[in-house]
């Protein structure tokens, strides 16, 4: 099983957390979604939300998710440490998740790996190597923050991180010529209109 | 082969406007009141006629399912629960399905929703598909602006209100009851069953876990007929299904075919072919990371459905179709789908939680044949030790690609061993 943890020197102390109103209005309408009494349903959403604003999730931050819904704090470390889109340590602006499992590396996702992890700085990139993304049609992936970049080989990944480093968001989907999840060259199927 | 008339996504590649008024210009929401009013018994029989099973892996007759719900609504809401939390190492047509075809997926939850009895629906889509959920999201909010959904939709006098939860990464959030879990806010660890969902699911309510495909066909077959869905395919394996080709083809793709078409046929006409040729093929694992892989010479003939792969040891899953070529180091493909399970089991259940890092372990030796061979034999006995003795079907799923893998490779795991035993002895 994996427990995502952070090595406590890797995580800077953070005193205070506190949603913007901005935010604060985003959390109470996921709260809405639930029925009265439920609101514990939107942990993963909320501690999302704080995610986005702070860039990770300091302590301080499960407690305010807590706070809000109403949730023994403990039970808000258990979700944040279950589940690994949730980053307990300061990342780079970037965040390369790098899917290695056996669709992608039948495809080449060790080399991709191998860039990502060269370009990591800790700064502009931070890589991690996840499980299964679910674009395996579309093997290797990575996703970088909210983004898939599919049909990825060594040269391709290298030229989306130096579009990134440029300060430039590349197209994401396919980096080959072809239309999402259709094979290269043109679909088989559907093409009478 | 298929015809293009006959298949149901027909935005799969994202080519069309995924918008209301390009959906319903493909037929999406056309008339969904009719479907209404034959009343939930009515849609429940048509989909039982159809033969529909399952398309999230375990193919249990989708009509059946919704009929376990309670026929009325007493203390407890009802609730529809779809498991959009697509995460089988393979698999990635639920994706194709939210990005460019909501609306006919939000149809069927209407219609799946309101043959349930439920006023309220629930999609768990699996977080890493964040921009997936927007579209869905977008869709939801332009259903509910042309009052197909919320009060009375689409004039039907039943209110249905149907909602977005995003997971956060936990492959486990897949099985029906980790989702309901994961849905209350707690840890994604599946339940013990009895009770069922359907007695006691989400907040202890009735509730139906579905698949997004098996929910998204629903509104075409009551369309077209239960007799036009069971046409196509073989008895007890009808209709027509999405199939993902990964790995070594020429062209990877996402594909709708008939149930039951040859494996062989599947990837030489939409994937291009095996990469150098149908002789290079070395293996396939036909149906998901969870599903025994089978050697050529069973792929030569296998057809693809339920049935037809049970009959060699295997399984349809999610037709997720993952080649294999003659370059492929076979030991290593199947020792990373173990630390696959590894990595994902939530470390409730003993047989699994150590299980799974046992089998990894010794499948990363078995890959350098830093082993001896009587531990093929101990390896097996292990992985029919896991199978069977957990709450869910994840120590299954780790099994069972070894065993496949032994069953039908074990003289390549022999060699290593001795390759490197000799090695050592000549040294």
């Amino acid at each position: 099983m994996a427990m995502i943890t952070a090595d406590p020197k890797d995580v800077p102390k953070v005193e205070h957390f506190a949603f913007t109103p901005e935010y604060l209005a985003k959390a109470k309408a996921l709260v809405a979604n639930y029925p009265p009494g439920r609101q514990a349903s939107a942990v993963i959403a909320v501690l999302d939300l704080a995610q986005r604003q702070q860039g990770w999730l300091p302590r301080v931050a499960m407690d305010e998710v807590a706070k809000l819904l109403d949730m023994a704090p403990i039970r808000v470390y258990e979700i944040a440490t279950f589940y690994t889109m949730f980053q307990l340590k300061p990342r780079g602006k970037y965040l390369l998740q790098v899917c290695t499992t056996t669709p992608c590396w039948l495809r080449g996702s060790e080399a991709v790996m191998k860039a990502c992890q060269h370009a990591a700085d800790g700064e502009t990139f931070s890589v991690q190597e996840v499980e299964c993304l679910g674009g395996c049609v579309n093997a290797p992936v990575v996703q970088i923050n909210d983004d898939f970049y599919e049909d990825l080989d060594e040269a391709s990944i290298n030229k989306v991180l130096d579009a990134f480093r440029r300060g430039e968001t590349p197209k994401p989907g396919p980096q080959v010529d072809r239309q999402t999840s259709a094979p290269v060259g043109g679909a088989t199927t559907l093409r009478s209109e | 082969m298929l015809s293009d008339k006959d298949r149901i996504f027909t935005n799969l590649y994202g080519a069309h406007d995924w918008h209301l008024a390009g959906a319903r210009a493909r037929g999406a929401w056309d008339n969904t009141k009719a479907i209404l009013d034959r009343g939930p018994d009515g849609i429940i029989d048509e989909m039982k006629k159809s033969g529909l099973r399952g398309r999230g892996g375990a193919g249990f007759p989708t009509g059946l399912k919704w009929s376990f719900m309670p026929k009325e609504v007493k203390d407890r809401p009802h609730y529809l629960i779809v498991n959009a939390d697509e995460s089988e190492p393979g698999t990635c047509k639920d994706r194709d399905i939210l990005r460019h075809d909501p609306h006919l997926f939000i149809e069927g939850c209407l219609v799946a929703g309101f043959a349930m009895r439920a006023n309220a629906g629930y999609i768990y889509v699996r977080g890493e598909f964040y921009n997936e959920a927007q579209n869905l999201i977008a869709a939801i909010r332009e259903a509910y602006e042309a009052g197909l959904l919320g009060k009375n939709a689409c004039g039907s006098g039943w209110d249905f209100d149907l909602y977005v939860h995003r997971g956060a990464g936990a492959y486990i959030c897949g099985e029906e009851t980790a989702l309901l879990e994961s849905l209350e806010g707690k840890k994604g660890m599946p339940r013990l069953k009895p009770p069922f969902p359907a007695g006691a699911g989400l907040y202890g309510c009735p509730s139906t876990v579905n698949n997004v495909e098996s929910i998204a066909v629903a509104p075409t077959i009551l369309r077209r007929g239960a007799a036009w869905f069971a046409g196509i395919g073989r008895p007890n394996n009808t209709g027509t299904k999405l199939f993902c080709i990964s790995g070594h083809v020429n062209k990877p793709c996402n594909v709708e075919e008939e149930m039951g078409i040859p494996l062989r046929e599947l990837i030489d006409r939409h994937a291009g072919g095996v990469r150098g040729g149908w002789d290079n093929l070395l293996a396939v694992i036909p149906g998901g990371a969870s599903v025994p892989l089978l050697p050529k010479s069973i792929c030569d003939t296998v057809l693809m459905d339920f049935d037809s792969l049970r009959d060699q040891k295997s399984g349809l899953g999610t037709a997720a179709v993952i080649v294999m070529d003659k370059s492929t180091d076979l030991v290593k493909a199947i020792a990373r789908l173990s630390y696959f399970y590894k990595h994902e089991s939530c470390g409730q259940c003993t047989p699994c939680r150590e299980g799974t890092g046992w089998m990894w372990r010794v499948m990363e030796r078995m890959v350098t044949g830093n082993a001896r061979i009587e531990e093929i034999d101990a390896l097996e006995e292990v992985t029919r030790q896991v199978e069977g003795h957990t709450i869910c079907a994840l120590g299954d799923a780790a099994a069972w690609p070894i065993q496949g893998l032994i069953r039908h490779f074990r003289p390549e795991m022999e060699r290593r061993i001795r390759a490197r035993t000799e090695k050592l002895a000549a040294e």
